[in-house]
């Protein structure tokens, strides 16, 4: 048990400070302050996309210091982030992910395949990305996108849309 | 002439028979006689290069052997070896998904990879008929495709008693991208990017093994720089995803600090690769003829350094988790993968060599310069969580000793050569030691170094049916662990 708690008062905070946000993150379209819950679906991701996601979900993102949190239940959920280039086998699923989260909602395709396909664009047995779904998705690109731009994307979504919503104090 | 070529073919590549057979049932007994002197099967495909054929590879101690089956216009068949190879059940019913072409005697009828949603292809059946268990009590519990988490998609049908497991089944195919119908007739640079998509956990592991079929195929030879810097990614690529396994072992079994550290420890190397070799999960480092890029000696050093860092964090990791009581009651005893299964099966891989099975590539079949600085394998004989645990903490060890060394003796020089011309049809295949298990690739090049068709296979294709073997008799609140244990791909699979 000492070594336990030896190792983590060594450890310390692992938490880096926020960085600006970058610029070609999609601009703020959610209508949500300080608080995001997301459901992602892996819509046939080579799973880099996810490990990228795993990262961003470790201390030294600690996305959860914005509001921003991963859930299990669609039905909890905001946004649903979507991986991999919507294989045939998986359209059902997402549209049934989708139709199962309360309004409002949006969706946000992340990386390259999400955002049109990636390598594997044009194969017949993919969409091409989440836009034949759902047209007009917002994208974050990358092969894969690192937890740094994943973060500050995800940061700039949260932000209210325009002044009316109240700023919790 | 020839005899002195195959000399040198052996220092760089592992070696690889093949065989043609010219009917179905000289495949059967060739297969046979494959299985009586204890052959292992590894992977079963269809190409129509260079000509109508099923391909099956089997590995035994001479290495890599590649058996083919013609299959003829008029009766498309091919004879199933499912009785004598279990694991050749789903890759047979694949090949009936693309080609039509049916196994005979192969009992299982269903589709596999297809689901009845394709443009162009024999139709699956839409609702998949998975064996029921039927008796008082019994209940069901269908998951996914889409799973509570950031995990890959998939289906498994649980028939339950009260908490304990009786059945399991599998449904997979969810993440099919068509992979193999994208990457005919492309050039060698597109197909060595997509490779490294196929899982993108192991992009340096599916880079070099196809790396290695073309070099084979084309008789290029890279440079030993080049050689020597693929293992030190490769090792790099099995520490961060052992890392990332043992913390998430850890979080799955309740005790979150793993995850914490053995993330944070991840990460850390991820950054580093990031810095010295532009990609955190070095996609695009191995390519044909060799390396993309060359790293200075400073990058040399905070290679170098990483090891030092690992070995002395890992080596306190690896003591907390062996002393806490919590973590050791919930790893020990769950998941048995029975070595006699194991071996029977000839599994590899972290599960495979945790259920006794002394298997391991870069030890039996070693290629440059795995040859050259050895590497013992992990071995451990009780086959649970705990076993497949500590068979990630003596790899890591391992890789990082080994890393130690190949950094420190790293020769000089260039890291490419261009891949040689191709004059007519040439196949090579290529066989890397993933972090999972062995990757093998075929691949077949036209004239102009044209990809005309190529396959690849995943460990997951011998994982997931042993997990299936796994599962009954534990809780269903330890398939997570039992399946993080395992951490099969459910893209490297679909394909
Ligand atoms: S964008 Fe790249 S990393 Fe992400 S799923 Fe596609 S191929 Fe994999």
């Amino acid at each position: 048990m000492y070594r336990i708690i030896l190792k983590i008062l060594k450890t310390g905070l692992l938490t880096e400070p926020l960085s600006v946000t970058s610029p070609e993150s999609p601009a703020p379209f959610l209508p949500v302050a300080k608080s995001l819950s997301i459901r992602h679906v892996d819509a046939g991701s080579c799973n880099a996309c996810e490990l990228e996601l795993h990262a961003l979900s470790g201390s030294y993102y600690a996305p959860e210091r914005q509001g921003i949190r991963f859930v299990s239940s669609p039905r909890h959920a905001d946004l649903l982030l979507v991986t991999g280039p919507v294989t045939c086998h998986m359209e059902q699923a997402l549209k049934d992910t989708h139709d199962a989260m309360a309004f409002p909602k949006a969706v946000l395709a992340v990386g390259d395949c999400a955002c049109n396909g990636g390598v594997f664009r044009g194969s017949p047995a993919v969409r091409n990305g989440v836009d034949a779904i759902f047209p007009g998705t917002a994208k974050i690109p990358g092969c894969p996108p690192s937890p740094n731009i994943l973060l500050s994307a995800l940061r700039g979504l949260s932000r209210p849309v325009s002044g009316d919503l109240p700023a919790s104090s | 002439m020839t005899e002195e070529k195959n000399m040198q073919d052996d220092l760089f590549f592992p070696p690889v028979r093949t065989t043609s057979a010219t009917s179905g049932s000289e495949y059967l007994s060739e297969a046979t006689s494959m299985k009586n002197l204890g052959g292992r099967f590894l992977a079963l495909w269809s190409t129509d290069h260079p000509g109508r054929f099923v391909c099956a590879a089997f590995s035994d101690a001479e290495g890599l052997r590649i058996l083919r089956a013609p299959v003829a216009e008029t009766s498309r068949t091919f004879p199933s070896i499912t009785h004598l190879f279990p694991l050749a059940s789903r890759p047979e019913r694949t090949v009936r998904d693309f080609t039509g072409w049916t196994p005979e005697g192969l009992a299982d009828t269903r589709p596999w990879l297809d689901h009845g949603f394709w443009k162009n292809a024999p139709a699956g059946e839409r609702d998949y008929p998975f064996v029921r268990v039927e008796g008082e009590g019994v209940h069901e519990i269908p998951v996914g495709p889409v799973h509570a988490g950031i995990i890959e998609p998939g289906h498994f049908r649980f028939q339950v008693v009260g908490e304990k497991v009786l059945r399991m089944e599998e449904r997979l195919g969810y993440t099919h991208k068509g992979i193999r119908a994208l990457l005919r007739n492309r050039p060698v640079e597109d197909v060595a990017r997509l490779s490294g998509r196929v899982s993108g956990d192991s992009a340096v592991a599916y880079q070099w093994a196809l790396a290695q079929a073309m070099e084979r195929a084309t008789r290029t030879f890279p440079p030993e720089r080049a050689l020597y810097l693929r293992a030190v990614l490769l090792e790099r690529e099995r520490i961060a995803n052992h890392l990332g396994d043992l913390g998430a072992l850890g979080n799955d079994a309740g005790f979150g600090f793993g995850l914490v550290q053995f993330g944070r420890l991840k990460e850390d190397l991820l950054r580093n690769n990031d810095r010295v070799f532009a990609h955190r999960y070095l996609m695009d480092m191995v390519v044909p003829g060799g390396l993309r890029e060359n790293p200075g000696k400073e990058d040399i050093s905070i290679l170098l350094e990483d090891v030092r860092r690992l070995q002395r964090d890992v080596q306190l990791l690896k003591i907390i988790y062996d002393e806490h009581g919590g973590l050791q009651d919930r790893f020990s005893g769950t998941g048995v993968l029975d070595p006699m299964l194991a071996g029977d099966w000839g599994l590899g891989g972290v599960v495979g060599r945790a259920s006794g099975q002394m298997l391991d590539l870069r030890h039996d079949h070693p290629a440059w310069p795995y040859n050259r600085e050895r590497i013992p394998v992990a071995l451990s004989r009780r086959g649970d969580v705990g076993a497949r645990v500590q068979v990630r903490f003596q790899e890591i060890r391992h890789s990082l000793a080994f890393l130690h060394t190949v950094l420190t003796l790293l020769p000089e020089g260039p890291v490419r050569t261009p891949l040689r011309e191709c004059g007519s049809l040439a196949e090579g295949t290529g066989r890397i030691e993933g972090f999972r298990g062995e990757v093998l690739v075929w691949v077949c090049l036209e004239k102009g170094n044209i990809v005309a068709d190529a396959y690849f296979h995943d460990p997951s294709w011998h994982l997931w049916p042993a997990l299936e073997r796994v599962v009954p008799g534990n809780l269903v609140a330890d398939f997570p662990l039992i399946n993080k244990s395992f951490n099969p791909s459910y893209s490297g699979h679909d394909l």
